[in-house]
Order: C-alpha cells, then sequence, then structure tokens
C-alpha cells in the first residue's frame, strides 16, 4: 500500500511537470562589441599640409568637430552662390 | 556632439556614379565588393527618373550590430557604424538584417566561398592604428582622422550626396528644398508610409 501511494506519487509529479508554465519567448539582450577598442579621430595629430585636411587641436573634440562641420559647409554651394 | 550621416537629394542626382568610383578608388576596394551603388527608379521615364546613392546609412539602431552572433559591430562616438573584421565570421547575417544591403561579401573561388564583411566606413577606417597600412589594408582610408568627410560626399559633382554632421546636412538640405519650393516630400511622410499629396499633413495620431 505505501509502495503503491508512492508511486502515485511520483508518477503525479512526473506527469504535473509538463503542465508547469516556463518563459517560452527568448529575450534577445544586446551583445557588446567585443573587438579591439578603435581610436577617436580627434585624437589624432592634424594631418601635414600636403593632405589638405582640417586642422584642430589634438585631443579636443569640440575643435575637430567645429573643423569638420566648417568642412561640410563646403557642399553648401547656396552659400558660395548666393552669399558672396 | 557630431553624428555623421548620409543625405542624398533625388532632384539633383545625375546618376554619373562619381561617388561610386571615389568610394572605389580612395579605399581601393577589391572587384565584387561595392560599398556604394547608385539605384534608379522609373528608367527612362521621362520626368519621373530618380536616382540615390546607397550604401550604409550609419543607422542610430543599426540591425547589424543587434543580429551579429560574434558582436563584431561597434558605433564610434560621432555616430558611424564600425566592425571588427578579425572577429567576422562572414557569416551573412548583416547583410540579411540591413534594409540597404550594404555588408557586401567579397567571393573568391569556384564555390561562392564569402570572405569577411566589407561595409561602408564613412571613411573612418576600422579598429586599428589610426592612418595606419593595416587600417588601410583592412578597412580603407581614415578620412575623417585627417579632418575629412567621406570621399563619396565630397566629390560628388552636384552635390546630391550630402556627408557630415545630421544637423549640418539637414541644415543645408533645409535650405535647398526652401529656395527650389519642391523636394520636402522626397524623404517625408507620403514616400515613408503612404500615397499622401506631397505637403499634406501626417494623419492625426501618426508620427510625423
Amino acid at each position: 500500500m505505501r509502495r503503491a501511494t508512492l508511486g502515485a506519487a511520483v508518477l503525479a509529479a512526473f506527469f504535473l511537470a509538463g503542465c508547469g508554465e516556463s518563459p517560452q519567448v527568448t529575450v534577445y539582450k544586446q551583445g557588446k562589441y567585443q573587438g579591439k577598442p578603435d581610436a577617436q579621430s580627434w585624437t589624432n595629430d592634424p594631418p601635414a599640409d600636403q593632405l589638405r585636411g582640417s586642422t584642430w587641436t589634438k585631443g579636443d573634440r569640440g575643435s575637430w568637430e567645429s573643423a569638420i562641420n566648417q568642412r561640410a559647409m563646403g557642399q553648401n554651394e547656396d552659400v558660395r552662390i548666393y552669399k558672396q | 556632439m557630431a553624428r555623421m550621416k548620409f543625405l542624398v537629394d533625388a532632384e539633383r542626382c545625375i546618376e554619373c556614379n562619381g561617388c561610386v568610383t571615389a568610394c572605389k578608388n580612395e579605399n581601393e576596394v577589391p572587384w565584387g565588393v561595392n560599398r556604394r551603388r547608385v539605384i534608379t527608379i522609373n528608367d527612362g521615364v521621362v520626368g519621373a527618373e530618380k536616382s540615390i546613392s546607397v550604401a550604409c546609412m550609419h543607422c542610430s539602431d543599426a540591425p547589424c550590430m543587434a543580429v551579429c552572433p560574434v558582436d563584431c559591430f561597434y558605433r564610434t562616438e560621432d555616430g558611424v557604424v564600425l566592425h571588427d573584421k578579425d572577429l567576422c565570421i562572414g557569416c551573412g547575417y548583416c547583410f540579411y538584417a540591413c534594409p540597404f544591403g550594404a555588408p557586401q561579401f567579397p567571393q573568391a573561388g569556384a564555390f561562392g566561398l564569402r570572405g569577411k564583411m566589407d561595409k561602408c566606413t564613412f571613411c573612418a577606417g576600422g579598429p586599428e592604428a589610426d592612418r595606419s597600412e593595416a587600417e588601410f589594408k583592412k578597412y580603407g582610408r581614415n578620412r575623417l582622422a585627417e579632418g575629412k568627410l567621406p570621399a563619396c560626399a565630397e566629390m560628388c559633382s552636384t552635390k546630391a550626396l550630402l556627408g557630415g554632421d545630421g544637423d549640418v546636412i539637414a541644415d543645408i538640405y533645409r535650405e535647398r528644398v526652401v529656395r527650389r519650393g519642391k523636394g520636402s516630400e522626397v524623404w517625408g511622410w507620403g514616400t515613408a508610409y503612404g500615397p499622401g499629396k506631397a505637403g499634406t499633413q501626417p494623419p492625426a495620431g501618426g508620427k510625423s
């Protein structure tokens, strides 16, 4: 009798385990970059004159950004045509 | 804070492929890999033909970064999406995820072997010493580290392709649209979400 009860309990536990509700949707996590570190553009020395790049203060992000933005404005020919 | 973007003015692009050539030349991109290409719609239809130059758009929420199984992508502080070729396994997931078809794979051999992914770097090189030979060989020229803009945008003869800080080039484009009185619809609501008439307001409750 005792053995039968124990067996029934084990069987019940086994079958009820299928009724458990485990999460079915995978929650994706954004990966983290695993590669080599890269230097920022403004940490470089401004190029030599013959390369005709912009000039900025080494390590100063603001001065690099203003140099690159000034260069970007060269794409606006309206400035050259209408505002001279 | 600069956030580097490309913007193409379809009213100006004359399909000269100068941007494609400039990119190929500047970065010495191998045969079969096109980091940039010109797409034309309504080809040959008078008045309806439009061309745009397409490359990696350096998305703010880039799908290639999300799907990469080896996490070889990163975004620089100025918003350029780059990747480490030493880590790339050439699986091609990024190609399937990218809505612009930007990731390219060099083909070698008769059985279509797929090499490591190559894509537009916004002329910002990659994770090697800036302006070094190793960086040039793997990723192309690092023009941003020289205080220059991408070669494609700087070489564009009609200035249809603009490259630079998103705020700056958006201002240039806005100024053009105001001056010529058309073109705001090119990248606007109607183009993206439906056949609404140009210049009309988006439906109430919709995103703008």
